[in-house]
């Protein structure tokens, strides 16, 4: 599940069942979605249970699109 | 055919490792309203993340006159699908509407022509539409019958037998044919009764169908199996077509294997039995020649 607020700069908050082995990489996963849909500002809290990094990216999307009321699709 | 759920990233990851011909994700019945935006996002990017190999990869999408079905097909063109599903399809309108928006976006992505649609008909007038919906486009690649929909709107009630489904099966069989497409028919959702599913696929095997909708992995080989042919008519096959280029090598039409007389739709049963047994990998394509 992902969460975003407001914040200052991209700040990402990781609970995950494998954040020794992929924390890393989650939370680089998470930022450069974020950048890409040209959000700089944001507080993120992710709770991982082992999602791929395509899942990830989705539920960030969709986390985004929901608190900035800016969808990625054309109306 | 499998369904998946668009909202289930795990089974979008899994699907492909049980082995079904195509794999069907769903942003449509299985989904909730509340859900839509996030399968939508799940869907595009499994799509365009995943290696499905050679699995043929459909997206069912919502209907066009809904908020979401336009916005569907945005993203599943923009991952690549191979096939959209329709719902609901009812005219052959219906299916241009949705072949304006596919080239809309494909002509955006530089990738025209590339996406193929398959019509869900769930209703007595999509029946009765079959054949017309079934050659809307060039891009039509299959029609499938949604039988809950299609029995509720019969005011009628499914039944082990499929009784009430006979005529809609037979109608979209013939129409597919006549439009040169394929045919698939619907789910069979009773998971703990396999002996009546069976009976259900050796049914729609013999009607005519190309194909099952499941919904389950553990239904796939009961599909597979009913539709494999056995070795006895895979050899049976290869003498006749063998046969029959010997015929026609020497400048003759009709032949005789084992002693019978063997015309040309009895070749073309033979053709299509040896094709289904290299879909299923019984046989090799080099050992089909």
């Amino acid at each position: 599940m992902v969460t975003i607020g407001p914040g200052e700069g991209l700040q990402v908050d990781l609970q995950s069942s494998v954040a020794a082995q992929f924390g890393r990489q989650i939370k680089a996963v998470i930022t450069e979605t974020l950048e890409g849909l040209g959000i700089k500002d944001a507080h993120v809290e992710a709770v991982d249970k082992g999602a791929l990094d395509c899942t990830i990216r989705a539920r960030v999307t969709a986390a985004a699109v929901r608190a900035t009321g800016k969808d990625v699709w054309k109306d | 055919m499998m369904f998946v759920p668009g909202n289930n990233p795990g089974m979008m990851a899994d699907a492909h490792i049980y082995g079904p011909d195509s794999i069907m994700l769903d942003l449509e019945d299985s989904v909730t309203m509340a859900e839509k935006d996030a399968a939508r996002l799940l869907v595009h990017n499994a799509l365009k993340t995943i290696d499905y190999g050679n699995t043929e990869m459909v997206v069912r999408i919502n209907p066009l006159n809904t908020p979401y079905g336009k916005k569907d097909v945005e993203a599943v063109v923009k991952a690549g699908v191979d096939v959209i599903r329709m719902p609901k399809t009812e005219t052959a309108q219906e299916v241009r509407e949705l072949e304006a928006e596919i080239l809309k976006v494909e002509q955006e992505i530089g990738r025209v022509g590339e996406t193929r649609i398959m019509a869900a008909i769930e209703s007595a007038l999509g029946i009765v539409n079959a054949y017309a919906i079934a050659t809307a486009s060039p891009r039509m690649m299959g029609i499938a019958l949604g039988a809950e929909d299609y029995s509720a709107n019969l005011k009628t009630n499914r039944t082990p037998g499929g009784a009430e489904l006979l005529l809609a099966r037979e109608q979209i069989v013939v129409a597919a044919r006549a439009a040169g497409i394929c045919c698939f028919d619907t789910v069979y959702s009773n998971l703990d009764d396999m002996e009546t599913f069976r009976k259900e696929v050796e049914l729609i095997k013999t009607l005519g169908f190309d194909g099952k909708s499941i919904i389950n992995p553990r239904q796939i080989e009961v599909v597979n199996s009913v539709f494999t042919p056995t070795e006895k008519e895979i050899t049976k096959a290869r003498a006749v077509v063998a046969a029959i280029k010997e015929a026609q090598a020497k400048g003759s039409g009709v032949i005789a294997v084992n002693g019978k007389m063997v015309d040309r739709p009895v070749v073309l049963r033979a053709e299509r039995t040896i094709a289904l047994a290299v879909a299923a990998g019984v046989i090799s394509e080099e050992e089909a020649l």
